[in-house]
């Protein structure tokens, strides 16, 4: 489906600019665009080398542990294919405070652990797991309790009452999380018949 | 300002005090431990390059060609004749783009928070939408290259499902409490 949808973005791209005569623009874009890659990869390397040695500290004083203990009961239900054990359940939970949060940088560094991890329990090292699409599900969706960058932006525009949106966040963002729960559980279920 | 946004301010400097000083009480060498960790950084947003450029050029080329406005424009008369509001309009480009790039979304949304006004419906939804749901591409991409996973099975679906529920639940939240 992701080689589609790429296809379908770049198809439908070229062909309206060509009908719009806005050629030009495709070369640019895709250039640039190319570029824009590079740049987030190095603006990545710099989170993610903070945060993963951050986070080795945190492993090796055993406090990745005890947050992991806590936490499972919960996300252990969420990801019944993963052992009792698992060391992604660190880096699960770590990534999912961030997110909720509103730490952007923080929790991809965390996210990134977390399906190194996976890979390690995947049996079939080339196709997502169940326990990696639940992952991202859970990702893309959390709850979100400081969208911090909107609430500048409306500063910005001279909002009367710029976090009044946090309460429309969490509700949103919770009705998203549970609707990427329940259809990964439906997904699951089907595919595994 | 409200106690989850201090709690925000405050995070970062405090796991950044608390975790090597827990450690180094627990005898852990933690500059050692710090560089060890770091190392792995690199090694995996080197690898994540190939992916994140595939996506961002198709990103590029499909939103900067204005196929947006177009497929906007496209759902004008099934919007008048459903008899919804056609100020909702205004934010189908940034519905499109919110599971397809952060940076891109943003501008967007900062775009319809400026030209509605922030305390308007667009501009309450479209901070709402923004301050919801990841870029579910984005994550896509970067977590799964970083491992090697080529073939994503049922995930893009759930994704974009979630993002969808997402949507609908912003439209209906912010009409009921500020419409």
């Amino acid at each position: 489906m992701v080689n589609l949808i790429w296809l379908l973005m770049l198809l439908v791209g070229i062909i309206t600019a060509a009908l719009t005569g806005n050629i030009d623009q495709v070369t640019e874009s895709a250039l640039k665009a190319a570029e824009l890659g590079i740049e987030v990869a190095i603006q990545l390397m710099g989170v993610m080398s903070l945060w993963l040695g951050l986070m080795h500290i945190a492993e090796k004083a055993g406090l990745i542990q005890s947050l992991a203990k806590i936490c499972s009961p919960a996300i252990r239900k969420i990801f019944p294919s993963l052992k009792k054990d698992s060391p992604a359940f660190g880096p699960i939970i770590m990534n999912l405070c961030a997110n909720l949060l509103g730490l952007g940088n923080a929790a991809t560094p965390f996210g990134l652990k977390a399906m190194q991890e996976l890979q390690k329990e995947n049996p079939v090292p080339d196709t997502a797991s169940p326990a990696m699409i639940t992952f991202l599900a859970l990702n893309t969706s959390c709850i979100t309790i400081v969208p911090a960058t909107i609430i500048g932006v409306r500063m910005k525009a001279g909002s009367v009452n710029p976090t009044e949106i946090i309460g429309t966040t969490i509700f949103a963002t919770a009705c998203a999380m549970t609707a990427a729960i329940i259809v990964d559980y439906l997904f699951r279920k089907r595919n595994r018949v | 300002m409200s106690i989850v946004t201090e709690i925000a301010r405050w995070i970062i400097p405090f796991l950044l005090f608390f975790i090597p000083l827990y450690a180094y009480l627990h005898k852990v060498p933690v500059y050692e431990t710090f560089v060890e960790g770091a190392e792995n950084g690199f090694k995996t947003a080197v690898k994540i390059i190939p992916f994140l450029i595939g996506m961002l050029v198709a990103i590029g080329v499909f939103v900067d060609s204005g196929a947006l406005e177009i497929i906007t424009n496209l759902c004008r008369p099934f919007f008048i004749k459903m008899g919804w509001n056609p100020d909702l309009l205004g934010i189908i480009p940034l519905a499109i783009m919110r599971p397809l790039s952060g940076s891109g979304s943003l501008g967007v949304a900062t775009q319809l928070i400026l030209q509605y006004g922030p305390d308007s419906f667009i501009g309450r939804l479209a901070s709402t939408l923004q301050g919801s749901t990841d870029t579910t591409f984005f994550v896509l991409a970067v977590y799964f290259g970083s491992v090697g996973i080529r073939k994503h099975s049922y995930a893009v679906k759930v994704g974009l499902l979630a993002d969808a529920v997402g949507l609908i639940a912003s439209i209906w939240i912010v009409s009921r409490v500020f419409g």
